[in-house]
């Protein structure tokens, strides 16, 4: 069996899935349920300066796909809305019972010298395994100049991560905001702190619908609504994308990290750790279907480790970075198109209309109602995937690897480049 | 006359018979499985699990299926229910995890659960290894009669444990019922025997067949030569008619013709009625029924002597008879068979009532019904002569099956019981959960024998 005990920044923990800060992991109540599921590890809840922020009531929305699926999901809270004193004891209770599961501790206090040494000595006296910046929450706390109002400068950034490092003795981990243009940025900065690794990504600024009879944005409070953060799984191509661009960028490469959005299976978790991150978090998955999500992350994930002959998590960690590069390196000789399943089919002709209408027109229609056929031009298909993405069923529409007989050649090196480069 | 006694065989081509005996609930493809572990809501504290007796973790297997992971997804049913193949194809689904389903609720259709499982353990995947170990030996030999549902989950958590087993078979197969009862289309392509091979593979089991208990071998012999003893005999006697006539031929036990039906390997050859009686309410009423169909009978008939609200058999299997032409006569109580020793024509039945109180009141009014078979499917009884006659013998209960506490101890106290042969609904997922839990007991009670010693 594989063996699924990791450690991150020289924190050991007995898997890789932490509770990412957030409402499950608000209060000692919910981490305990969290400890007893078989989660490795939480980041409580953001703490932040007494007295605590007071929340609204209605405070998430939701971008539901068919059937009332969940795909994204967003919230309007803040930090915790308890005092820091009460947070502070209960981290110290449950860690002591807890000694082998992972409590880091997030905060947010104002950018000021003073703030941040007076509470960091408190949170390095729990016991706590560590400490996390919350420099991303998109709503409310910017509003004070804190969260992502921090994260998207990078020098603000930086002196934090100096001051915590300063004043406390724990390992240092930064929450990267996805509001921002480029990540490496800020990345970069944490690590100019001395930050001992970065997590990533916080929610994303988003309004997830607009109630067209009331015409206020959900979630509504009393007939008004603002952004929130967005997560769930809806995010997750975009997280994916900003942790591999810090573990590719040759400044960054080094600096561990803790992959955050949308994961809600062991499969996501799998390719957060192929793309670099070193362990993962989980929140919305956790908030829509309970903690006993772990049981299918924790078994799912040895499952295909067993299968693939992995060990254990290193043997995997990183491996899909060689192959994540940038759109000059791809070679332009490699061909492939669709091929049409007739067996299996059903004739809707979603395929047709996507092509027909709104790409190369690649596909032929041919016989009556009932005996519709659909089939490729092989001539004119240029490989684009979409009938492949528009078609209901799995398997009917296979995307068939050509061989052109041609070498590798990427638009660094292809002749219609103006600036190629001589090989 | 050439109506009377019409028992023939032939009656279909074995073409048309073979299809008619093909698989009642085929394989569900990727795709339906995709739509259908989809509408699994992942309940919390989930009333599947304990509409299930094994208790099989139905939304946990649903997800692994769902995130591609058939092989976790068919280790979590088999760690909870080692038959969890078989127990896809037979279970009541309509009456245990699938009755109690939330999707009911509002759309009228539960998650399909029995198929889901059916395509996990389906998926398990060769190439893995095999996904149970032995615990350390403990030296400890359990002696386990019948080698059905029952016997085989003991057996297979026994080995797990670290025990070894002995298995005491009468039969020269193993299965129980699962081989020589459950009706043909529900288990084919000779499933049982595939997953006895599976079961086997923990190893430390060995099986004895044609090896009866109060024939070959005495409950006092294996009590002396053996740790613990576990039965698992099923029920091998059946109820009676105790009507006049029921002694011509053409009068059949509707469970005996069932286990010929599933050992012929050319069902054209299997003699057929062509106007068929079943006495019954239950499952195996509705089996011989539908099977008889298959077969070609011209018409079957289900006589009960209560109204319909009260039959065993769920709607859905009623559904079944019917839609594969067999009616039902309710509120007629058999009174007597016509016929002679050539065979029998005809069946005759007191009309009867439901009173004010729910009580059962017998007519006077006679129907009669015309015959060439008539079908008892009127219960199995446990048959306790294999226990010995000595007083040393397991005690009854009031049903006259083997009396057993919480643990499926027995009145004897290294001698544990399960399956038919003790009071319960009778099913194979009932079978295995009584196996896992006795097996579970005897370890307990070794293993408190082992610390003593030490
Ligand atoms: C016709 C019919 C249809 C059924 N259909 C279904 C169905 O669709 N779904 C469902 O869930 N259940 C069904 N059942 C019930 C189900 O088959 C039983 O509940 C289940 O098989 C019980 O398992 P068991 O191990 O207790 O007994 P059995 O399966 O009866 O096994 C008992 C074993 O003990 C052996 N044995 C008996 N006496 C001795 C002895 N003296 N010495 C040694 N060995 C002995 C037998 O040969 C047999 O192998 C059906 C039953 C019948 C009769
Ligand atoms: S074993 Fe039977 S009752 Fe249990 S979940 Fe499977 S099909 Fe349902």
């Amino acid at each position: 069996m594989a063996n699924l005990a990791c450690e991150f920044i020289g924190i050991k923990s007995i898997n890789p899935f932490w509770l990412a800060s957030a409402p499950p992991t608000d209060k000692a109540y919910n981490v305990v349920r969290a400890f007893e599921a078989g989660w490795g590890g939480v980041v409580w809840k953001t703490l932040g300066e007494d007295p605590a922020p007071i929340n609204v009531s209605s405070r998430y929305g939701a971008h539901y796909g068919q059937n009332r699926q969940v795909l994204g999901f967003n919230n309007i809270e803040l930090i915790t809305d308890r005092p820091l004193q009460i947070n502070l004891d209960e981290i110290t209770q449950v860690k002591k019972d807890w000694p082998d599961r992972v409590i880091i501790v997030s905060l947010m206090v104002p950018c000021e010298e003073e703030a941040w040494k007076n509470i960091l000595p408190l949170v390095e006296a729990t016991g706590a395994d560590g400490i996390e910046l919350n420099f991303g929450c998109p709503h409310g706390m910017p509003e004070r100049g804190m969260g992502a109002a921090v994260g998207q400068v990078p020098k603000y950034i930086e002196m934090v991560t100096r001051w915590c490092k300063q004043y406390c003795s724990l390992p240092v981990i930064v929450k990267l905001t996805p509001n921002i243009t480029d990540v490496r940025k800020p990345a970069a900065a944490a690590m100019r702190g001395g930050a001992d690794a970065v997590s990533l990504i916080n929610t994303i600024n988003s309004i997830t619908s607009v109630n067209l009879d009331t015409m206020s944005p959900e979630p509504s409070v009393d007939g008004k609504g603002t952004h929130g953060g967005y997560c769930g799984s809806a995010v997750k191509p975009i997280a994916l994308s900003m942790v591999s661009e810090i573990a590719r960028d040759p400044e960054t490469a080094n600096l561990p990290i803790s992959g955050i959005g949308g994961i809600s299976n062991w499969r996501d978790a799998a390719e957060f750790i192929s793309l670099g991150a070193t362990n993962v978090q989980v929140c919305t998955a956790a908030m829509l279907y309970g903690f006993k999500i772990i049981d299918d992350l924790c078994d799912g994930l040895s499952d295909w480790m067993d299968q693939k002959g992995y060990k254990n998590i290193n043997d995997f960690s990183r491996m899909a970075i060689p192959n994540t590069t940038d759109w000059k390196h791809l070679n332009m000789n490699y061909k492939r198109i669709a091929h049409i399943d007739q067996d299996i089919c059903i004739g809707c002709g979603r395929c047709f209309a996507a092509c027909e209408d709104t790409s190369h027109q690649s596909i032929l229609q041919t016989g009556d109602l009932g005996d519709r056929k659909y089939t490729i031009i092989d001539e004119e298909c240029v490989g684009c995937n979409l009938c492949e993405i528009t078609c209901p069923e799995p398997n009917a529409i296979k995307m068939v690897d050509i061989d052109t007989g041609k070498p590798h050649l990427s638009w660094l090196h292809h002749p219609e480049n103006p600036y190629r480069e001589e090989k | 006359m050439s109506f009377t006694h019409d028992i023939k065989s032939n009656r279909l081509l074995d073409v048309v018979i073979n299809e008619n005996f093909s698989d009642i609930a085929p394989p569900l493809s990727d795709k339906q499985v995709l739509v259908a572990s989809e509408r699994c809501l992942f309940c919390y504290d989930a009333p599947c699990i304990t509409a299930c007796p094994t208790g099989i973790d139905i939304p946990l297997f649903i997800r692994k299926i769902n995130t591609g992971n058939n092989h976790g997804a068919a280790k979590e049913i088999l760690s909870a229910n080692i038959l969890g193949g078989s127990c896809a194809r037979v279970c009541p689904t309509e009456t245990l995890c699938e009755q109690v389903c939330v999707r009911n609720k509002h759309e009228e259709k539960p998650v399909e659960i029995g198929r889901l499982q059916r395509y996990a353990v389906d998926h398990l995947d060769p190439a893995q290894p095999y996904p149970f170990t032995r615990a350390k030996s403990t030296g400890k030999h359990i002696a386990i009669v019948g080698a059905g549902p029952a016997g085989l989950s003991c057996a297979h958590q026994l080995a797990c444990d670290g025990h070894q087993v002995t298995i005491f078979e009468a039969a020269d197969k193993s299965g129980g019922l699962n081989e020589y009862g459950i009706a043909l289309y529900k288990l084919v392509d000779d499933f049982a025997q595939t997953e006895i091979e599976f079961v086997l593979k923990i190893g430390g089991i060995d099986i004895q067949y044609q090896k009866a208990l109060g024939r070959d071998i005495s409950l006092a012999q294996l009590r002396e030569n053996y740790d613990a003893v576990f039965l698992g005999i099923g029920m091998s006697d059946v109820n009676a008619l105790n009507i006049p006539g029921e002694q011509y031929p053409g009068v059949e036990d509707a469970v005996a013709y069932i286990e010929d039906l599933r050992q012929e390997t050319q069902l054209s050859n299997l003699p057929v009625g062509r106007r068929v009686i079943v006495i019954g309410a239950g499952m195996t009423a509705v089996d011989i029924a539908v099977q008889s169909k298959k077969l070609g009978a011209q018409d079957v008939t289900i006589v009960y002597r209560r109204d319909k609200s009260a039959m065993g058999a769920s709607q859905h299997e009623q559904d079944l008879a019917q839609q594969n032409g067999a009616t039902f006569i309710c509120n007629a109580q058999p009174k007597e068979i016509i016929g002679d020793e050539s065979g029998i024509t005809e069946m005759v039945f007191n009309k009867t009532e439901t009173d004010d109180n729910g009580k059962l009141v017998v007519t006077d009014n006679l129907i009669s019904l015309p015959c060439d078979v008539v079908f008892k499917a009127i219960g199995q009884k446990f048959e306790s002569s294999p226990l010995g006659n000595n007083s040393d013998k397991p005690a009854l209960d009031q049903r006259g099956r083997i009396a057993v506490n919480d643990n499926f101890q027995t009145s004897l106290n290294d001698v544990y019981a399960g399956g038919d042969c003790i009071n319960g609904k009778d099913l194979v997922v009932e079978a295995v959960d009584h196996g896992n839990k006795a097996a579970l007991a005897i370890h307990q009670q070794l293993k408190q024998i082992i610390n003593q010693g030490e």
